[in-house]
């Protein structure tokens, strides 16, 4: 028999009973339209973190001072020298002091971060000037009272972000000549990059934010050469580490985190959470399935003597099978196709919101989550429409016929 | 044409269980139809003439005994076979007439050829059949649209249309008032003396059994004499 013409009688038996078939099908619209759109803002949330994750250089190696470790020894310059100096796969290597500090001019002032960092910190971390220019060795070498400001913090001090350098501000109570603001990295992620001020590491060390001993620094940032020499950095700046702090491997003084791990865990959980919103959408795809079982049981069951005239007149019972599955497979294509559509305009809506409210989650509608769902409905139309078709197909023409 | 009986049916016996009981719905019932004959099978309710109407039609399987229609053995028949003997061999005019109510006249007159696998010339077909029962002007009309002596014309094509051995009418005139059930009764008669098609009414109206060749009377179970 005609396939196309089945398909034809199919949508012609739905449209005989316009509002049930609306209704069930709004079943399939919403499952269909939950899946992609969960899926989808899973999809967004990921990309969003990924990107500030890499917002913050790439190929990096933190390291910090492990401070359960007995008598630990604090991680110093030299300790990050050294790493330079012996570690053939490491580019470059900044030591940082970090603090909180007020920062004012003319009787405004504001709170922020201070970092105490070498020259190479603004390759590291990829901060660029908008004018002057950052740290030079010159002022690591003269212990210069220079500061890099935050263009959130040149906002609040001065109205503006140009015309800045020579200015002087005060940080506490020290007077630090402005060399240079920062471009505007967007205020998301790990810790806000536009408000903080960046000084020498060693004028922090002996003007502002000094520590005991006088050579301690709170962290080492590391970068790579390449993404493949990583674990092999890693490996190696360990060794180096334990050996200078004459400790034994499992009682390190310090601790290593690859800027791969915070992206592999942040992954590994955006990833259960769009598969947990897929469950939810997946859910409700399912009640929408056995909506379209309820139907068909009850079309079944008003169209008995339709079922027996059609044997009668010699349909085989796959002829009675093949006519209402392709209805119940029909309900559920035309309500995924609905769904798709409606998925689109919500992640629209979505996008609309989460711009407007300045996060930066976009939610990415890929073809793998549209495909995804189109054959989930597909499959679900026709699971549920199994069980009635076969019911449809086995009765028997002779009680069929009778009934009224 | 072979000069073989249509219908040959020796020691034909069905036994329904209902529970604990067996009904003896019939019991060893035999007889021949000779092609192009027009008969009436009467009988009381309960005498087993929708059984055996059932089983002449291949909706139903004997209990035991032999069924040759049209030179096939459709006694031991699966349903699947049945159905397509059925497609090609049986045409049936029902009571309640039956039409599908979404579909039109033609649409329903060509429905068996749907489930024969005939695509093309199947509207031809049809348009012919309604043709021949005097519909050739309402082929697009949908049953609501048309009266009940109309619908019944459009199942009489419907059951023609795919020339079968035999044309097996369930009371075809109880559902019609007497002017409209004269009319398809007169069809009937017509069809089989112009087309010879074979003709099997099943009826308890002793007026219609009169006009046909012969009559079957059922009781019981069992034939009560052969007129």
């Amino acid at each position: 028999m005609n396939f196309l013409q089945m398909i034809l009688e199919a949508l012609e038996s739905l449209a005989g009973n316009k509002l049930r078939s609306g209704l069930t099908m709004l079943g399939i619209i919403i499952g269909v339209a939950a899946v992609i759109s969960m899926l989808a803002i899973g999809a967004g949330a990921q990309a969003s973190i990924n990107n500030s994750i890499n917002s913050i250089g790439t190929n990096l190696i933190f390291i910090s001072p492990n401070n359960e470790a007995t008598n630990p020894k604090p991680l110093t310059a030299e300790d990050a020298a050294a790493i330079k100096a012996s570690v053939p796969s490491v580019a470059s290597v900044s030591a940082l002091l970090q603090g909180r500090v007020q920062v004012s001019v003319a009787g405004k002032s504001k709170s922020t971060t201070v970092m105490a960092v070498a020259p190479e910190y603004a390759s590291l971390r990829s901060l660029n000037v908008t004018e002057g220019s950052f740290i030079t060795p010159a002022m690591i070498e003269a212990r210069s009272a220079v500061v890099v400001l935050g263009p959130t913090v040149a906002e609040t001090l001065f109205g503006r972000t140009e015309n800045l350098t020579g200015q002087v501000v005060r940080l506490g109570s020290q007077p630090f000549r402005v060399i240079g603001v920062l471009e505007s990295k967007g205020g998301s992620g790990f810790g806000n990059q536009d408000d903080q001020v960046i000084i020498p590491l060693t004028t922090g060390q002996t003007r502002l934010l000094n520590r005991t001993p006088h050579d301690r620094v709170d962290q080492i940032l590391v970068q790579v050469a390449s993404s493949e020499q990583v674990t092999r950095a890693g490996n190696d700046i360990t060794a180096l580490l334990l050996d200078r702090h004459h400790r034994q491997v499992g009682s390190e003084d310090f601790s290593l985190l690859k800027q791969q791990d915070i992206l592999n865990t942040a992954q590994s959980i955006t990833g259960v959470l769009t598969l947990f919103l897929g469950g939810v959408g997946g859910i409700s795809l399912l009640v929408g399935g056995i909506g379209i079982m309820n139907i068909m049981l009850v079309s079944v069951t008003e169209r008995t003597r339709e079922i027996g005239l059609r044997k009668a007149l010699g349909a085989r019972r796959r002829d009675i099978l093949t006519q209402f599955l392709i209805e119940s497979a029909a309900i559920s294509l035309v309500g995924g196709a609905m769904g798709i559509l409606l998925s689109w305009g919500i992640v629209t809506i979505i996008g609309q919101l989460a711009v407007s409210s300045g996060t930066a989650l976009i939610p990415v509608i890929n073809l793998d989550a549209i495909l995804l769902a189109t054959v989930f409905s597909a499959a679900v139309g026709l699971f549920f429409g199994i069980y009635p078709a076969n019911r449809a197909a086995n009765l028997q023409p002779v009680e069929a016929l009778r009934t009224e | 044409m072979s000069d073989d009986p249509v219908i040959r049916v020796k020691h034909l016996r069905k036994v329904y269980r209902m529970g604990m009981i067996e009904v003896q719905a019939l019991q060893d019932i035999s007889f021949e139809i000779q092609r192009g004959e027009i008969l009436s099978i009467m009988g009381p309710s309960g005498s087993g003439k929708s059984t055996l109407m059932n089983i002449l039609g291949c909706l139903d399987s004997p209990t035991s005994g032999e069924y040759i229609l049209d030179g096939v053995p459709v006694a031991n028949l699966r349903d699947d076979q049945l159905a397509q003997i059925r497609n090609r061999k049986v045409g049936f005019v029902f009571q309640s007439f039956n039409l599908l109510p979404r579909l039109t006249a033609l649409a329903n007159t060509g429905l068996p050829l749907r489930y024969a696998g005939v695509v093309k010339g199947r509207d031809t077909r049809a348009r012919q059949a309604l043709e021949a029962v005097g519909l050739g002007e309402r082929l697009n009309h949908r049953p609501t649209e048309l009266s009940g002596g109309q619908q019944q014309r459009v199942a009489i094509a419907r059951a023609l249309v795919n020339d079968p051995a035999i044309l097996l009418a369930d009371e075809p005139t109880g559902n019609l008032d007497s002017k409209a059930g004269r009319e398809i009764m007169e069809l009937l008669l017509t069809l089989n003396r112009e087309r010879g098609t074979t003709v099997i009414i099943v009826t308890h109206d002793p007026t219609i059994a009169a006009q046909t060749q012969r009559v079957i009377h059922l009781r019981d179970g069992l034939i009560e004499e052969a007129a």
